[in-house]
């Protein structure tokens, strides 16, 4: 039973960080009707920014608070630098659809090498803020340590930020609004083209946290989080692309039930696993567990 | 004058949906654009709030031109749109949807005040404040719709086909408070319509739209009574 209890809450820690992911793209989406390929890359590069201030300052926090500010310029540059060119001269046809999401392919590539450019290919180690060593509970050392905890409780914080600013504030208003249906936002006065940018910065800074989450007690290389973004659409397309609830639900059933496949079945099947959900979930449940029937129109 | 349209041209495509229509509404009255499917009259108001580009002529509002402006600088000019078929947002609340047309101007207390007053109009909306607009009726999306485009506080009011689909009771209702918002508020209107006779009775000039042009306009009680407009274009 504490076994159980033990790869659960392994699954919620994991599970939050994919949901982080999940959560930015789900934003992007909502906002653009973009799958961004490139939110692993811009998160690698906050990561690395985390990296160094926590080498130089020894404060994860200072680290964590600049990787967030830089992930959500990252974001909002991205948008509005790139996209939205894009989205302006390939504005109809075939070409609309994809060109978009083959330019954040092309920008992942770019961020890469600069990345790797910048600090070489080797995995550099990222030291964890708290210990990595599991709570002792009587004579047994559970492999749930405070590292885990520091993600959960991080990630939840994170969440509540979204889910007032959504959910109570003018501004949540205005993006929920141009995501369900721009026409009627402008329509209403909300300044569209912003809260599409907004929407980048904010998936940004979601994108961020999950980096410097998840490497902590690991080694950082330029393609270290690319797992984190398979796990992460993932988890969106269990949430139904459109829900930030259903991308949080998502990224914490997708964490449970892989840290069980790990316990119980071995890592081997972890992959294979997330793929069989991704393929289950388009086959039977296309619109996800939360989605809306009927896909919704760009 | 205060809304002026100036040889408009309008394209879809290769199909000229608007092909020169020019036509002007007084401050305070209440214009009624006729015409059956196709005739490009939703088109016509897509172009007046933003939505759709012009490619000639020119609209002017209040003197001054707006032709190419978006819909959402428009709406801060108090130019509000209610689009075609119940334009809600059903995943938001009621409140929520009000509270929409209202967040430009950032005023918590004139918001609350504006509700207040579509509360007055709609009684039936004040009871479903925190429901999600997808639980409503029809009639009471087409009156969350007028509602919203209330909140924004305009002074000309763009309505496209309010009564379709709609209770003959509902209709009429719906176009009292129209009226109402025109008569005793001095909203200017334009309403468009496949109801010709619904609403020529409520409005002060209509305009007869087929095929992208102008084949009629003038006072709209004249226009109701022309047998050769009746057979040919209003259809009763």
């Amino acid at each position: 039973m504490q076994q159980v209890i033990n790869v659960f809450l392994i699954g919620i820690s994991i599970g939050s960080i994919y949901a982080l992911m999940s959560l930015a793209l789900v934003l992007v989406w909502r906002s653009t009707r973009v799958v961004n390929f490139a939110q692993a890359g811009q998160a690698i590069v906050t990561t690395y920014i985390a990296w160094e201030v926590v080498n130089r300052s020894g404060s994860f926090l200072m680290a964590f608070i600049l990787a967030v500010a830089i992930g959500g310029l990252i974001g909002g540059l991205v948008e509005s630098g790139m996209m939205r060119t894009l989205f302006k001269h390939a504005s109809d046809g075939p070409v609309a659809a994809v060109a978009p999401v083959i330019a954040t392919l092309g920008l992942l590539g770019v961020i890469r090498a600069l990345v790797g450019l910048i600090w070489t290919n080797e995995g550099k180690r990222f030291e964890s803020p708290v210990s990595t060593a599991g709570f002792v509970i009587g004579d047994t050392t559970l492999p749930f340590s405070r590292l885990n905890l520091l993600i959960i409780f991080t990630a939840a914080f994170v969440m509540i930020v979204f889910s007032i600013v959504f959910q109570r504030t003018n501004l949540g208003l205005a993006l929920r609004a141009a995501a369900y249906n721009p026409e009627i936002a402008r329509l209403s006065g909300v300044k569209v083209s912003m809260t599409r940018t907004i929407g980048w910065v904010f998936a940004g800074a979601a994108g961020a946290v999950a980096g410097i989450l998840l490497s902590p007690n690991d080694s950082l290389t330029p393609y270290s989080l690319d797992v984190l973004f398979v796990f992460g659409f993932v988890a969106a397309v269990i949430g139904g692309l459109e829900s930030l609830v259903g991308a949080v639900v998502g990224g914490l059933v997708l964490g449970v039930g892989l840290s069980f496949i790990t316990f119980y079945l071995g890592t081997s099947l972890v992959f294979p696993t997330a793929f069989i959900v991704l393929v289950v979930v388009l086959l039977v449940r296309p619109s996800g567990l939360f989605g809306v029937k009927g896909a919704r129109s760009a | 004058m205060t809304l002026k349209v100036e040889r408009l041209v309008v394209e879809h495509g290769a199909i000229r949906a608007i092909d020169g229509i020019s036509f002007e509404v007084a401050e305070g009255s209440l214009a009624a654009v006729i015409g059956s499917n196709g005739a490009g009259k939703t088109t016509l108001l897509r172009t007046l709030s933003g939505l759709k580009d012009a490619k000639l002529g020119k609209v002017s509002w209040m003197g001054r031109d707006i032709t190419g402006m978006k819909p959402e600088d428009l709406v801060r000019r108090g130019l509000s749109h209610v689009s075609e078929g119940k334009s809600v947002i059903p995943e938001l609340t009621v409140k929520e949807n009000l509270a929409l047309g209202g967040l430009w101007r950032n005023n918590k207390s004139e918001l609350a005040q504006s509700i207040e007053e579509v509360v007055e109009l709609f009684p039936r909306l004040g009871e479903r404040m925190s429901q999600r607009a997808d639980t409503l009726s029809g009639g009471e999306r087409q009156m969350l719709a007028i509602g919203r485009a209330h909140v924004s506080k305009p002074s000309l009011l763009l309505l496209d086909e309010p009564s379709l689909g709609l209770a003959p009771l509902v209709v009429e209702q719906i176009f009292q408070t129209i009226s109402m918002l025109c008569r005793d508020r001095g909203i200017t209107v334009l309403l468009v319509e496949q109801n010709a006779l619904g609403a020529l009775a409520i409005a002060d000039t209509g305009i007869i739209v087929n095929l992208g042009t102008v084949v009629a306009q003038g006072d709209a009680k004249e226009l109701i009574d022309d047998p050769a407009l009746r057979s040919a274009y209003l259809g009763y």
